[in-house]
């Protein structure tokens, strides 16, 4: 028996899986593998007051805080990894533009352990980080304690189950069984943590091809509730082995983003007014598209899985 | 920026070029070193290939590294520094490593540094008005965890500040026996204090001193652009400039001192 393809377009995908209010976590992988074209259909189907999660998303939680979607963000970093600042971000914090917007302050790892206390279903998890910082006095999911086990002080970081995680991978089988490889971040946790999963695929591959190399096989199907096949949905972010990081595309959202009228300017051309991600495609230069194609493959060596 | 180019003509060396070199000589050979972007990435790289080819860099997305990447990365998230890793592995693994104290050293950047080598990236002032920054990242982290702390950032009085406004990334507090009375792990806090006008290091009461100048900076250019009385070092010391050796291997990563203005 076959089981049931969960292939969806992306409009679907978040369509169904995606209502307003919902905590969503992005960018598990830091700043590889970031889920772009599911942002922008966040921003394109109006989305509202969405909690955004994840450690560092790039500029990818610049761009629906812009939109305004979103009204909190649980986060260790928002800004531009290779150019700065996130002035939509900004402009939200400090002046409620477009909307008011809550930021909970997390650091990488104690982020790391709200969803790794979430993927292993408790409470919370223990940790030094963060003690003696204006991080643990002021967010609420961090509480020190004294250790029940030795003469210590320790700081709780309390579990986080986002609603959904959407997780972009190399590759999937139609039902979610998804292959990842190189930067992992927090997307196994992301995965387990999260109530459901999106997976966005570069390739559908078949379940045999999965099966072909379980150590690789971070995500199993029963957690994914869609499986979007969106080759390049990670642009401008890079894909190892498959694109490569529009580094270019980065500085000119900063630039281009300054001033209010410049972002709703820059949203309406990449966003707004594009149907879809192969139409996004069609907006980037030959020139540009050729130089993020990979210029020299390096694979694997095969592991050997015979008996 | 003329400035610094009129140190390139002068002395054959940028500013950001002292200052890789600066942070290189941080690193032991054989140590952990919790690596961020830009500058810290080219001062493990000179380390590697100068006085300690041995040391290992670790990355907060995963990746440990033996060998350089191939390539100027601007994030640490780049193909070319995944591809010939030695491993690739989850946030918390490396977390984990840094917890246990196995890390001997972290590198990290600042808007703003107090006298106690705390660190701000959450909130900065301009005209007086409040501005959000991105946040900590791993900062805060390695600022517990780490044995030893780096901090990169220019010299200006408005970010080497008496007492920092946020405190994202702890250094020593308010003094000796703060960390620990936090519950801070006791062999860790900030080593040193590196800016475009010398050296900082830290004295057994927590506070920061003045252990070197750049070539060519003079005492009062490092009090008139710090935001406390600093303490000198009873024997100061005038910074090292970068050795050949030392700038070949920045020079073929970064050229055109896109990094190391």
């Amino acid at each position: 028996m076959t089981a049931e393809s969960k292939l969806l377009t992306m409009r679907d995908a978040i369509a169904r899986h995606v209502p307003s209010g919902s905590i969503v976590l992005l960018g598990a992988q830091l700043e590889q593998m970031i889920p772009f074209a599911a942002g922008h259909e966040l921003i394109r189907q109006s989305r509202r007051d969405l909690t955004l999660v994840g450690p560092i998303s790039d500029i990818l939680f610049d761009q629906p805080v812009g939109a305004g979607c979103i009204s909190r963000v649980m986060s260790a970093w928002v800004g531009n990894v290779s150019a700065g600042v996130g002035y939509c971000f900004r402009r939200a914090v400090e002046r409620g533009i477009p909307r008011r917007l809550e930021v909970v302050d997390y650091s990488n790892f104690t982020m790391a352990l709200a969803l790794h206390a979430g993927a292993l279903g408790v409470p919370f998890l223990p940790t030094y980080a963060t003690l003696g910082s204006d991080l643990l006095k002021k967010n609420r999911n961090l509480r020190d304690f004294s250790s029940p086990v030795s003469e210590e002080k320790l700081v709780a970081v309390r579990a986080l189950r986002p609603d959904v995680a959407i997780l972009h991978v190399q590759r999937s089988d139609a039902q979610g069984n998804a292959h990842i490889w190189g930067s992992l971040g927090v997307a196994v946790d992301g995965a387990r943590a999260a109530r459901k999963v999106i997976v966005v695929a570069e390739e559908i591959v078949e379940p045999s091809v999965i099966a072909s190399d379980p150590n690789r096989t971070l995500i199993p199907a029963f957690l994914v509730a869609a499986v979007v096949h969106e080759p390049g949905g990670a642009h401008p972010s890079p894909v190892q082995g498959y694109c490569g990081r529009d580094h270019a595309f980065f500085t000119e959202y900063h630039e281009q983003t300054r001033r209010l009228e410049d972002f709703e300017y820059w949203l309406a051309r990449w966003v707004v007014q594009v149907t879809d991600r192969t139409e996004y495609w069609k907006h980037l230069d030959a020139s540009r598209v050729e130089a993020l194609a990979v210029k020299e493959h390096a694979f694997s060596a095969p592991a050997d899985f015979g008996c | 920026m003329a400035r610094s180019e009129a140190n390139l003509a002068a002395r054959g060396y940028t500013f950001g070029e002292l200052m890789v070199a600066a942070a290189a000589r941080e690193i032991g050979d054989g140590e952990l070193v919790f690596v961020g972007m830009r500058l810290p990435m080219l001062a493990l790289l000179v380390a590697r290939r100068t006085h300690a080819p041995g040391a290992v860099g670790l990355f907060e997305n995963g990746v440990l590294r033996e060998t350089p990447s191939t390539e100027l990365l601007y994030t640490m998230g780049d193909p070319p520094n995944l591809r010939g890793a030695t491993q690739c592995g989850a946030m918390l693994d490396v977390m984990g490593l840094l917890q246990q104290g196995r890390v001997d050293v972290g590198f990290l950047g600042a808007a703003e540094v107090d006298r106690f080598g705390s660190l701000n990236t959450t909130w900065g002032y301009r005209n007086k008005e409040m501005q959000r920054l991105p946040g900590s990242g791993g900062a805060c982290d390695i600022a517990c965890l780490a044995r030893r702390t780096v901090v990169l950032l220019a010299h200006d009085r408005a970010r080497l500040c008496d007492r920092v406004s946020h405190v994202t990334s702890p250094g020593f507090g308010s003094g000796e026996g703060w960390r620990r009375a936090q519950g801070l792990p006791p062999a860790s806090g900030p080593s040193s204090i590196i800016t475009t006008l010398g050296v900082l290091r830290f004295g057994h009461d927590g506070e920061a001193f003045l252990a070197s100048v750049h070539p060519g900076i003079s005492v009062e250019e490092v009090f008139a652009n710090t935001g406390w009385t600093l303490r000198v070092a009873d024997e100061l010391m005038e910074t090292e400039p970068p050795s050949d050796a030392e700038l070949r291997v920045m020079r073929e990563l970064d050229p055109n001192h896109f990094w190391t203005r």
